[in-house]
């Protein structure tokens, strides 16, 4: 018998942040937290000293982070900068107030996000280039090294390089493609459908599709592992992740971790280990090592609280949650 | 699983008095918050908490039904919607003259994020009565939205003689005899009549229609769009029903703009209810018959060139 105690719960590791609203988004700026907030509002937490700052007049609808600052699209029409510190600045404003629903950072901080059915860009000099599409394009994400886009939309991706007048090249795939996300090597581009499904290409000369079907929701959340070789996914009842060795998933199954009686909503790899934050719909949080499948408790589920983000730091010693009713948290994992 | 927030959707040809309506709906003194979806291009002067512009985007669904699509701008509103749940009780989204009804009705049973944090409450079409005779003969659009009516405001009242108003009362229920008609003037109705309709629930079907299951109306031939119903006195035997319906709404989902049904399956306590748009059917068993309730087995649709006798055939060959 084994009589060492070993610890199967993170709770007692869990501060708990009130932030009040829907968190839309979560990222670090060094050593704040940022939370966006549904009513327009970033929170910011240092080691529990908290304020907020008034970044839109309506809702946050989308928010991203490059550790530098929270990017924010509201329902104002505004694209909205909000560092660590100070009052939140202005990027853009669209004139009729139409929703900015997809915003993206590039490591180098060039920016991107959506109106209506264009999409603008604007390099790390702050020079926007906008492109008109037929349909309203969704999911938004720059590629890990140069100056490109891909933007999901009906029927497929379109990779673009926002500062050449060439045309954007399509990767096609009947159906309406709503996150996109790039595979940190470069190699895949991997999209959300409305039919839950992944749709995955293998670039190259002639893209290689890759299908990645039977979720019973949309897969919402993603996120690459560390190493680029796992692409975790929501939309189920247990994170299914596949394998992006070699030639990609296709004909292989993916791992089914923290199989539970509520649908993951949110994935989180860490950023420099195979483990994986599981949050559901339900409220729940797991941490899951990918190696051996074990399973550490997070947060208990608690009704009506479904996780909606989550942030690991740079270093992957603390993670950050948020959730549909407002509540939240830090865990800042034990040192070993 | 918390409340469902309720969605109407309000629909009609072009300056019937949607707007109007609209209006009247937000400006009434009933306490409610609701956030409005309008379409982009949509008539100015809409008072409300909370506007939202729409552009009625289409996406066909890959999921081999071929008149399966949703609106997929109104997913992704929804979806933003849902994330401030507590600042309305309720969604109205406003459809241009000419959309289908269909694909949003559609969006309600095909995405599940939409089905889970919204119900569809009801279709509204507002129609007028002095052009709506001219309307359904050449605008299909027109035919459409009054077939998949829920509650249909016949609006401009006053502008027409009683003659008139009779026969474009007729026209309507040659096309949907099942919805809840209100003649009114400048769309003076209750707005208690217009929502928490439930007309989408199934517990409801029998609720809102109270004359569902007595006995037939008569098939019009005035038009291509029209409705049919079909009553077995008795019991149907499931093993047969449940092919031959999915066999109708695959083969003839294009034309079948909507279809309902209550049904007295054999050996089993309960009723069956079920409704559809196009090809999609949602249907559960629900409460018992009652002890004074005769037991029998009823079927409408709405459709466009449908066959009445090759559908009254399949259903009559399902008796238990």
């Amino acid at each position: 018998m084994d009589t060492i105690t070993k610890p199967v719960s993170l709770r007692e590791h869990v501060v708990p942040v009130e932030a009040g609203e829907h968190v839309v988004g979560t990222h670090w700026l060094k050593a704040t937290l940022a939370l966006a907030l549904s009513d327009g509002r970033v929170l910011r937490w240092t080691d529990g000293a908290l304020d907020n700052v008034e970044a839109h007049a309506g809702g946050i609808l989308s928010a991203c982070g490059d550790g530098e600052r929270l990017v924010t699209g509201g329902d104002d029409g505004r694209v909205v900068a909000t560092a660590a510190e100070g009052e939140p600045t202005e990027i853009a404003r669209d004139p009729k107030r139409r929703w900015v629903d997809a915003v993206t950072l590039s490591a180098s901080g060039s920016l991107a996000w959506n109106t209506g059915k264009t999409v603008h860009a604007r390099d790390d000099k702050g020079k926007v280039r906008s492109l008109d599409f037929a349909t309203t394009p969704q999911g938004l994400v720059f590629a890990p090294k140069g100056y490109r886009l891909a933007i999901g939309q009906m029927n497929g991706v379109s990779l673009w390089y926002p500062n050449t007048e060439a045309k954007p090249d399509l990767l096609d795939w009947k159906g309406s493609h709503l996150d996109v996300m790039w595979s940190p090597d470069g190699r895949f581009v991997v999209s959300s459908m409305q039919e839950n499904a992944l749709h995955g290409w293998r670039l190259g000369d002639k893209p290689a599709h890759m299908r990645m079907t039977g979720y019973p929701s949309k897969p919402r959340s993603l996120s690459w592992s560390h190493d680029g070789l796992w692409l975790a996914s929501s939309g189920a009842d247990a994170a299914i992740v596949w394998p992006f060795q070699g030639e990609g998933p296709s004909g292989k199954a993916p791992r089914e971790c923290g199989a539970r009686h509520a649908k993951v909503s949110r994935v989180a790899f860490h950023p420099r280990a195979l483990v994986l934050a599981v949050g559901y719909d339900d409220g729940c949080i797991l941490m899951i090592r990918l190696t051996d499948a074990s399973e550490l408790l997070v947060r208990p589920a608690l009704r009506g609280s479904g996780i909606t983000a989550f942030a690991w730091d740079k270093t992957g010693k603390r993670l950050a949650f948020g959730a549909e009713d407002g509540a939240a948290g830090v865990l800042t994992l034990p040192a070993t | 699983m918390s409340e469902k927030i309720p969605v109407t959707v309000l629909t009609g040809y072009l300056g019937a008095g949607k707007t109007t309506l609209l209006n009247r709906i937000l400006t009434e003194d009933h306490g409610k918050k609701f956030a409005v979806i309008v379409n982009e291009f949509g008539e100015a002067g809409i008072d409300g908490d909370l506007i939202v512009g729409a552009d009625e985007e289409i996406f066909e669904m890959n999921n081999g039904c071929i008149c399966c699509t949703v609106r997929g701008d109104l997913i992704r509103i929804l979806d933003g919607l849902m994330k401030r749940k507590g600042k309305f009780d309720a969604i109205i989204v406003e459809t241009t003259g000419l959309a289908d009804p269909a694909p949003v009705a559609q969006t309600f049973f095909v995405d599940q994020d939409v089905g889970d944090a919204t119900k569809l409450d009801a279709v509204i079409t507002v129609t007028d009565a002095k052009w709506l005779k001219d309307r359904l003969k050449d605008a299909p659009e027109a035919k459409n939205q009054i077939a998949f009516a829920d509650v249909i405001v016949l609006n401009k009242v006053d502008l027409v003689t009683a003659e008139e108003l009779a026969s474009v009362e007729a026209a309507i229920r040659a096309i949907n005899p099942y919805a809840k008609l209100h003649k009114t003037t400048r769309c003076d109705v209750a707005i208690d009549q217009l929502l928490d309709r439930n007309a989408f629930d199934l517990d409801r079907i029998l609720d809102i229609e109270p004359d569902f299951l007595e006995s037939g109306h008569h098939h019009h031939h005035s038009d291509e769009v029209r409705s049919m119903s079909f009553t077995i006195p008795g019991d149907v035997d499931p093993e047969k029903f449940m092919p031959w319906i999915n066999d109708v709404s695959q083969a003839q989902g294009p034309q079948i703009l909507r279809s309902k049904g209550i049904l007295a399956f054999k050996d089993e306590p309960r009723r069956f209810v079920f409704q559809g748009v196009h090809m999609i059917l949602d249907g559960d068993l629900q409460r018992d018959w009652k002890a004074d309730e005769a037991r029998s087995s009823r079927l409408v649709f709405i459709g466009r060139d449908l066959n009445e006798n090759e559908l009254r055939k399949g259903f009559e060959a399902c008796a238990a």
